[in-house]
């Protein structure tokens, strides 16, 4: 299976290649993708470096364009689809249906993957994305068991790459309108979800708040730490009780789950985290493939490295596992 | 110029098989509105608690008139959930798609399709009518500069807002409202019908912010297109959703039918609806391209409004 890395920077993009990425994954500085955030990402120039830096390594480079297209705009996205195909990416990872069918049809031998944004969670949703697209894989969304990807793989003719590291989106990826609901900011129009510019933190007595766009996300006691206000991971009021009504503050971890993965039918195993810095990539990529290249009693152990990086924060199986539901 | 054309929605939320039935008699009877979407969207494991109903509810609606569709679910992973979108696009009526699978499944026929189905451009409608869309409920997060990008550059087929109703905001494979009670999705007892508008989620300062309804969440406020008529058609909509809530659905859908008509005026209607629906406050910010649970009162429409 392929270890799918990502990189936020020029520099973390090295950091992914050299620690054992079979490919690294990118965006555009702009609403093109999903983690358009202040600081990160790349320019064409930055893209073709990166590219030439990975092709002399033997990796691939994958790019985001995983936004929904703005109507009246979409020249910007049907341009970085050019710029990216240019640069010799090897895939670029779509979520909008006109930004497929421009691919499809203006770059015809550029692969296509489609993004965990565009929720395509079943046989016949895989195929309307091969039949109409050309798709050669696709992401799968956080809502499905591992015996659901399984029993989907036997019955589809494209890869399939499922998040094993990172962040956990609670919600149906690409279905979720809550950030631009408090915000007017969403990860399918403006690639961001949460995003720092509309969060406040405050002291009520002795508590830190957090609020994001006017809304408390979540109230921390002083020997609390205070964590970044992300509106699924939020404390909440229902009915009397006080709880984390959607996911506590956890991120996902399956690399125990490797050769039940592999027996399911999956090709690349995707992680989460553009935004991370280049020593956290370092760490999770090198452990990452370590792990894979470990005997299944080795894994264990490599895995407990990252621990410390995550500070003290739970990890779950999400919606691999049944009983998350 | 044509009149605007109301659509109601499918009901989002669980309600008992007899309030449901009763809930469409009525609508059949008393309400305005020219298309009834029927349907569960949320949640497959509802499906039971609509059928043995459904037949004589269609057949009230369509004998008062009422074009009837069947909306597929929104969110498909499991194969009895393919199968019911397969027994859905082999029916007689026309479809509301609201998942890719049955994007496939009705490839070259005739269909709607709905909200939850991500068209934010009109490259993506282009492609959407191509496979046998006749009409579109644009998603609720849509801005109006979105909207009539779209429209007019997908002059063929017939597109819907969501006016009325609390927005669907999110969809999750997890039930938060059946874990709000202690359960899991898989022994959830349908506790999500113990809530028939939604369980409420307030911030821990207090402020209403969301609800909870089974795996879907929705907002706590009420979005509300009241728009003049005139300003909505020349967004290229022709017709105007509303999402049932646990309120006199006939007193809403008559009081869009006098908003669209022009009998009454926005601010009117503004103030009317939030008698008729006291539940929760009216918000229009996704149209108006700001926060959803903002209330954007324009100029134009401001006598006596406030933000």
């Amino acid at each position: 299976m392929e270890l799918i890395c990502p990189a936020g920077t020029p520099a973390s993009f090295r950091e992914a290649v050299d620690a054992g990425a079979d490919a690294v994954y990118c965006g555009f500085r702009d609403e093109t993708n999903a983690r358009n955030f202040p600081g990160l990402n790349f320019d064409p120039a930055e893209l073709r470096e990166a590219v030439a830096y990975a092709h002399a390594r033997n990796v691939k480079t994958f790019v985001a364009l995983n936004t929904f297209m703005t109507a009246g705009k979409e020249e910007l996205w049907y341009r970085r689809a050019r710029e990216a195909t240019e640069a010799g990416v090897d895939a670029v990872i779509v979520a909008d249906f006109g930004l497929m069918a421009y691919v499809a049809e203006q770059h015809p031998t550029q692969r296509l993957h489609i993004s965990v944004q565009a929720s395509a969670s079943n046989p016949d949703a895989l195929a309307y994305l091969v039949e109409n697209f050309g798709a050669a894989r696709v992401v799968l969304p956080r809502t499905l068991t591992i015996q659901d990807i399984a029993r989907l793989a036997r019955r589809v003719a494209c890869e399939l790459e499922v998040f094993v590291f990172g962040g956990l989106c609670v919600m149906a990826e690409g279905r979720c309108s809550l950030s631009s609901y408090a915000t007017g900011k969403s990860p399918n129009m403006n690639g961001v979800c949460s995003p720092a510019s509309h969060v406040r933190y405050h002291q009520s007595g002795a508590d830190m708040v957090s609020d994001l766009g006017g809304f408390t996300i979540n109230r921390f006691s002083a020997t609390e730490p205070a964590g970044y206000p992300t509106l699924c991971k939020g404390r909440f009021e229902i009915g009397d009780s006080e709880a984390y009504a959607f996911e506590d503050p956890v991120s996902l971890d399956v690399m125990d789950q490797l050769d039940e993965l592999r027996a399911a039918g999956v090709t690349a195993l995707k992680v989460e985290g553009r935004q991370r810095g280049k020593a956290y990539i370092s760490e999770v990529v090198s452990t990452l493939r370590a792990t894979l290249n470990a005997a299944p009693r080795e894994r264990a152990v490599l895995m407990a490295r990252l621990r410390s990086l995550s500070e003290g924060q739970q990890t779950t199986h999400g919606a691999y596992e049944k009983q998350w539901r | 110029m044509t009149p605007l054309k109301l659509t109601l929605g499918p009901l989002l939320y669980l309600w008992p098989t007899e309030r449901w039935r009763d809930f469409y008699f009525e609508i059949a009877d008393e309400s305005p509105v020219d298309v009834v979407v029927l349907g569960e969207t949320v949640c497959s494991k509802r499906l039971h608690f609509m059928e043995s109903e459904l037949a004589a509810v269609i057949e009230r609606l369509e004998a008062a008139g009422k074009q009837v569709r069947l909306s597929t679910l929104a969110l498909v992973t499991l194969d009895r959930e393919s199968k019911y979108q397969e027994g859905l696009a082999d029916a007689t009526h026309l479809v509301e798609t609201n998942d890719l699978s049955a994007l496939h499944m009705l490839k070259g026929r005739p269909h709607s399709v709905g909200p939850f189905v991500n068209v934010y451009n009109g490259a993506t409608a282009r492609i959407l009518a191509r496979n046998g869309a006749t009409s579109i409920c644009l998603p609720p997060e849509l801005p109006a500069a979105s909207v009539v990008e779209i429209t007019r550059s997908c002059p063929d087929i017939a597109f819907e807002l969501f006016a009325f109703g609390r927005v669907p905001l999110a969809i999750s494979a997890r039930c938060a409202h059946a874990r709000s009670k202690g359960r899991t999705k898989d022994n959830c007892q349908f506790v999500c019908q113990e809530d028939p508008d939604g369980l409420p989620v307030n911030t821990l300062s207090g402020q209403p912010f969301l609800a909870l309804n089974g795996v879907q969440t929705v907002s706590h406020c009420c979005q509300a297109l009241l728009e003049d008529p005139v300003e909505t058609r020349s967004l290229g909509v022709t017709s105007l959703r509303l999402s049932p809530q646990a309120c006199d659905m006939t007193a809403v859908s008559l009081l869009f039918r006098a908003l669209a008509d022009g009998a009454i005026k926005p601010v009117e209607a503004k103030a009317r609806l939030q008698d008729v629906y006291p539940a929760a406050p009216l918000s229009n910010g996704f149209h108006h391209g700001v926060a959803g649970a903002e209330w954007v009162a324009r100029l134009r429409n401001s006598e006596g409004a406030n933000r």
